[in-house]
Order: C-alpha cells, then sequence, then structure tokens
C-alpha cells in the first residue's frame, strides 16, 4: 500500500520501489544538494556585485572572472580560522545551532518542482526531490523550525547582543508566519490540493492561471513581505542589525560555524525564491518551443530565470529600503498583514463557494476592517483621552519632575 | 502626508544606479586625477640654462613646521656657479617620516626652487630611504623629477606641477590674477598662471581640470556641466546663444 501513497505524487514509485528507483532517487538528492550548494556562492556573488552596482562601487573582483571564485574564497579563509567558542556559552548548543539553521533550508528545498517530468531508461519522475501529500506544509513546518537556529545560537552564545537578537527573532517568527500561512492556505484553497507539484500543474496553462492573477494581487504582496521577514532579509533584518547588535545571533561565532549560518542565510533565500515562484508564477510553466529531445530544459530555465528574478527583488529591497524601527515591524504584522491575509482568505474561500458568498464575506471583511481600524485608533491615541493620567500627545507638557526643577530651583 | 508612491523612489533611484559608472576607482591600477594645487613629493627646480633655482637661504628649513627639511648653503664655485648668484644650496635634504607635506616651503622659497609634484605614492621600506637628499630631489636634465624605484609615477603627475607655488604667488592679491610672477622651469618654460574666481583661466595649461567631470553621472540635473548633457546641453546652450529666440519657437 505505501508505494501507492507515494505513486499518488512521483510517477516514478509506479511500479513500487527498486534499486534502480532508489538509485534514482538518491541521485535527485545528490544534484539537488550540488546544484543548491553552488546556487549558494553564486547567489553570495550576485547579491555583492548588484547591491555594489546599486551603491556606485564595485564589488568583489579579485578571485575569478568578475570575482566569482570570492565566495570561495571567503569559505577558505574561513575554514582556516580559529574556531572560538565563548566561555560563557553552552558548548553543545552553541555547535548545533549552525547546522539547526542549515538543514531546513536544505530540506525545504526538496518540495520545490525544477521542471516537469523527464524520463530515463524507462522510469518517469518529477524533477523535484520529493513530492509528500503533505507539500506546502512542510515548507511552514521548516520555516518554523529555522528559527530554532538562530534562537539557540543566540541563546547559547551566553552573550546579551546574542540573546536580544534571539528573542528578536522568535517574536518576528511568531508575528509572520500567521500572515505566511494563511497566504499559503489561500493558494491552497484555490488549488485544492497541498502537493507542491499539483500547485504548480494548476497553474500551467498560462500567464491568467498563476496563482499571481488568480487570487489577486494581494496574497502574493503579503506572502513576499511575509517570507521577506521569515527570511531575517532587509528591511526586517531587525535580527542582525548590524547598527544596533554588533552581529545579532552570530556576533560570537567565528569560522567555519560562522559560515554556516550564511550558508543557511542565503540557502533560505534562494529556496524561499522557488517556493514564491512555485505558488504564484506558476513554477517551471512557460512557454516550451517544440524542439525535439530537449523540451525538459525549457520549463527548468523558466523556473530558473523566475527564481533569479526573486533573488534579484531580495537585493533590491536591501539596497532601497531602510531597515524597520522594531515597533513598526510589530505594527505591520500584527495590524497590517495578518488582518488583511485572513480577509483575503475568506474572500477566497468565500468567492470559490458561490459568488454570493463571495460578496457576503467581502462585506463581513469590510465591516470587520472599519472596526479594527476604529480599535487600532482608540488605541493609538488612548493616552489623549480626557480622563488618561498620561498626557496629550500633541501637546505634551514637561515631566513633572523638570517642571519642578524649571519652577522652584527645588530637584526634588 | 507624504506621497505614497515616494516608496518607490528609493527602488527606482536604485535600479538606474546599476547602469551608472562606479565612483570607486580601481586605485592601485588606476589613478583619479590628481587636483592641481595636489601637495606630493618636492622637487628642487632648475632655470631653463640648467641652473638650479636654490641659493642655499633656507627659509624653507626655518618655516618648516615639522622640522624636516636640512639645508646648507655655500658660496658658489667661481669657475662653474651651480646657481646665478652668491650662494647655492650645498646640502638640501627632506625626511619624508616627517615632511607633512603642508607646502609651507614652497611659500617661503623667494626662486621657487622648491615645488611639490603630483606623486604622493612612495613607500620606501627604510629609513635611510626616507631621507631625500640633492641627488633625489633636483630634476634631470629633461626637467623630470627623478623617479625611485619606490615611487609609484603615472602619466602626468610630473607635469602641471607647482600648482601650489602659483596658486600663492600673487599672495592672494585678486588683481595679479592671471599674470605670472615665476621665472621659467628647465624643460618646461614659464608656467602658466592659475586662473582665479573668474572665468578666463586656461583649464588645460594649468592642470585645473575638475574633478567633477569626472563623475557627472553622479550630479544632480542641474550640476552638470553643459557639454556634458548631450542634446539636452546643446539646446541649453543654443538658447543662451544670439539665435536662442529661434531656438525657443521651434522647440514651443
Amino acid at each position: 500500500m505505501s508505494h501507492l501513497i507515494l505513486a499518488a505524487g512521483d510517477p516514478l514509485y509506479v511500479f513500487g520501489v527498486n534499486l534502480a528507483v532508489f538509485i534514482i532517487a538518491a541521485l535527485k538528492v545528490l544534484v539537488a544538494f550540488g546544484a543548491l550548494m553552488g546556487c549558494v556562492t553564486l547567489m553570495i556573488w550576485f547579491e555583492r556585485k548588484v547591491i555594489s552596482d546599486m551603491q556606485s562601487r564595485i564589488g568583489p573582483n579579485r578571485w575569478g572572472p568578475f570575482g566569482l571564485l570570492q565566495t570561495l574564497a571567503d569559505g577558505i579563509k574561513l575554514f582556516f580560522k580559529e574556531d572560538l567558542i565563548p566561555a560563557q556559552a553552552d558548548r553543545f548548543t552553541f555547535k548545533l545551532a549552525p547546522y539547526l539553521a542549515l538543514i531546513p533550508a536544505l530540506i525545504t528545498f526538496s518540495i520545490v518542482p525544477v521542471g516537469g517530468t523527464v524520463t530515463v531508461a524507462h522510469h518517469t519522475f518529477l524533477l523535484q526531490v520529493a513530492d509528500p501529500p503533505i507539500g506546502i506544509l512542510l515548507l511552514l513546518a521548516m520555516s518554523g523550525l529555522s528559527v530554532y537556529g538562530v534562537i539557540l545560537a543566540g541563546w547559547s552564545s551566553g552573550s546579551k547582543y546574542p540573546l536580544i537578537s534571539s528573542v528578536r527573532a522568535s517574536a518576528q517568527m511568531i508575528s509572520y508566519e500567521a500572515a505566511l500561512g494563511m497566504t499559503v492556505v489561500t493558494v491552497v484553497l484555490a488549488t485544492g490540493s497541498l502537493s507542491t507539484h499539483d500547485i504548480v500543474t494548476s497553474q500551467a496553462h498560462g500567464v491568467w492561471h498563476w496563482n499571481l492573477i488568480r487570487l489577486g494581487i494581494v496574497p502574493f504582496v503579503l506572502f513576499l513581505i511575509s517570507i521577506t521577514a521569515e527570511l531575517n532579509r532587509p528591511p526586517f533584518d531587525v535580527v542582525e542589525a548590524e547598527s544596533e547588535l554588533v552581529g545579532g545571533f552570530h556576533t560570537e561565532y567565528s569560522s567555519i560555524r560562522f559560515a554556516l549560518f550564511f550558508l543557511a542565510e542565503f540557502m533560505n533565500t534562494i529556496t524561499m525564491s522557488a517556493v514564491m515562484v512555485t505558488l504564484f508564477f506558476g513554477g517551471p510553466a512557460g512557454y516550451v518551443p517544440n524542439i525535439p529531445h530537449i523540451q525538459w530544459v525549457f520549463p527548468i530555465l523558466w523556473f530558473l530565470g523566475k527564481t533569479t528574478l526573486f533573488c534579484f527583488a531580495y537585493v533590491w529591497f536591501r539596497a532601497a529600503l531602510p531597515r524597520f524601527r522594531y515597533d513598526q515591524l510589530m505594527d505591520l504584522g500584527w495590524k497590517r498583514l495578518i488582518p488583511l491575509s485572513l480577509a483575503w482568505m475568506l474572500l477566497v474561500a468565500g468567492f470559490i463557494i458561490s459568488p454570493a458568498w463571495g460578496f457576503a464575506l467581502a462585506a463581513l471583511s469590510l465591516v470587520a476592517s472599519t472596526f479594527l481600524t476604529r480599535a487600532f485608533d482608540i488605541g493609538l491615541n488612548r493616552e489623549a483621552g480626557p480622563d488618561s493620567v498620561l498626557p496629550t500627545v500633541g501637546e505634551r507638557p514637561l515631566p513633572p519632575y523638570i517642571l519642578r526643577k524649571l519652577t522652584d530651583g527645588d530637584d526634588q | 502626508m507624504a506621497n505614497p508612491f515616494n516608496f518607490f523612489g528609493g527602488f527606482k533611484l536604485t535600479f538606474l544606479h546599476i547602469g551608472r559608472p562606479s565612483v570607486t576607482s580601481s586605485y592601485p591600477k588606476e589613478k583619479r586625477p590628481k587636483q592641481p594645487r595636489q601637495h606630493g613629493r618636492h622637487v628642487l627646480n632648475r632655470y631653463e640654462d640648467g641652473m638650479e633655482k636654490c641659493i642655499g637661504c633656507e627659509l624653507c628649513a626655518g618655516v618648516c613646521p615639522a622640522n624636516c627639511i636640512y639645508v646648507r648653503g655655500l658660496d658658489n664655485p667661481m669657475d662653474h656657479p651651480v646657481s646665478p648668484g652668491e650662494r647655492y644650496g650645498y646640502i638640501y635634504e627632506i625626511n619624508y617620516l616627517r615632511c607633512i607635506h603642508c607646502d609651507l616651503c614652497v611659500e617661503a622659497c623667494p626662486t621657487e626652487a622648491i615645488t611639490e609634484s603630483k606623486m604622493f605614492e612612495f613607500s620606501f621600506t627604510n629609513r635611510s630611504d626616507a631621507i631625500y637628499t640633492k641627488a633625489e630631489l633636483v630634476v634631470d636634465d629633461m626637467g623630470e623629477p627623478k623617479r625611485l624605484p619606490w615611487e609609484d609615477w603615472r602619466a602626468g603627475e610630473s607635469a602641471m606641477t607647482g600648482g601650489w607655488m602659483r596658486a600663492t604667488a600673487p599672495a592672494g592679491n585678486a588683481e595679479y590674477e592671471g599674470i605670472t610672477q615665476w621665472s621659467g622651469d628647465l624643460g618646461v618654460g614659464v608656467r602658466a598662471a592659475e586662473g582665479g574666481q573668474s572665468e578666463n583661466r586656461d583649464d588645460a595649461a594649468t592642470g585645473s581640470k575638475q574633478l567633477r567631470d569626472a563623475f557627472t553621472s553622479h550630479l544632480e540635473p542641474e550640476d552638470v556641466p553643459l557639454n556634458r548633457r548631450g542634446i539636452a546641453g546643446v539646446i541649453t546652450k543654443l538658447e543662451a546663444s544670439k539665435v536662442g529666440h529661434l531656438v525657443r519657437k521651434v522647440r514651443a
């Protein structure tokens, strides 16, 4: 029975699991791992090069053509550096944390469909490492897990800046995970399946079927914002805010462990770009010219092109946007993204049932948002109320102890 | 209330910067144009007939705030004088471990004997190399500074030198602007006067090329020199000229 469950996803397992199937599955894992590692080195180079272009700098240009080997050089350098563990650190957790950051990033990529199907030696299989029935839930699970790397690294360092960073990371994770989950639910509602392969195939019939258009642009924008926050990338990088927290959670890390955090961060960037392409941009869907034998290449190219576009977008965010203040980050997450994603999810669900339900839920959302806005308003202006002990915002008087100082000359 | 579409201004700006040339120069590979009055390594000049300009008066040594110059004068030998006049600089040493390149020596020199080139990239590796003597400082028979192995001379750095000497020669009096008050140099001749506030300066002859010419793409539109604005610059120039009314009519 078990192979029937598997076969529901990948046609590779239709005839059960034998040696050839096992080898193909293992090869898929290896190729995906190798390609991802290669892409990470390219991504680090790409980010440094693009952001230096945007800031009128040159960027890495010493190692290899256009500085392409710079990441490799940095990796080698970090590998040979002294590995320090602070005296106050929890040694086991301190050593464990970088791997906890890295592994979810790797696992998430396994559910991303990179291309269509390929037939090698009479075995037809999907170009994705795994197509589990739970599909996209794995993304949510892994993005939930990936924060453990950050939290434990910060906590186990035995130092205050990393600790603040890890507390920020957990709070940020909770705030944005909800909005993220609800936008994913919107996609799942439209598809009717959790499997990433099904999500992609349901969008395969042209641009108008992409979830980006089909669901309205809003879920995509919400997903983009909340995934950027999940990635701790600018403008949501309060976790490793250099100007506030030295380096954040990786302040105390050095040598190869430090490199692992960066590997994880950039791997996450690539993976999340790929997930975004999968969920909203039809994954490998795109125009395929009728050239025999190499038709399977074009979906991969489409996928790579779209993913690169989002990798570029992340770099662009970093160049264009200043970091959010921590309270602004929380405001955006709780007061805007979560209500909006909730309302949009209801809207999509309603319209899937019938237009009547859709309009009813739209009206309900509007009413609810009015109440919510009013509630936020009251919350913001509460200190200005007549029976409040707090002073009015506009004409805030001086604090009493300073007033006394000014009037009496008595600093009681 | 701020314009919400301003939010995308940052995106536009950063994106447009991708196509622009980078501000960073690949320094050791290429050098930026140097300012016309750059204070670099000193040279001891000679007159056009080959005589040394230094008269050994020690004013430079006296004015030097870092005490890095050591000069001893001597009477000129009667049969083959080194400099015109009575005395010449017999010993002339500058200790570059102490020199702060303030160019007070250049201002003090009554015969424009000591000026500064534009080359400041000289990294000697021992203390004795840091002390430049007459053998290193006096220009050669072509009027060019002697080039030592640890000095990084590039094209143009020995040309148009003495900017600070020319700038300070009229003693800050604007009436002397554009008037040469110095003797000619071996291999160069009389150097052109540097312009001041007025527009009648000869940038090509004095080397007063503005640095901002090199970075037009990073300037505000109104600060870009007209000849760097392409067609828009040509139109603006034409509008300001005698046929301006015609141009305005065509544009309208």
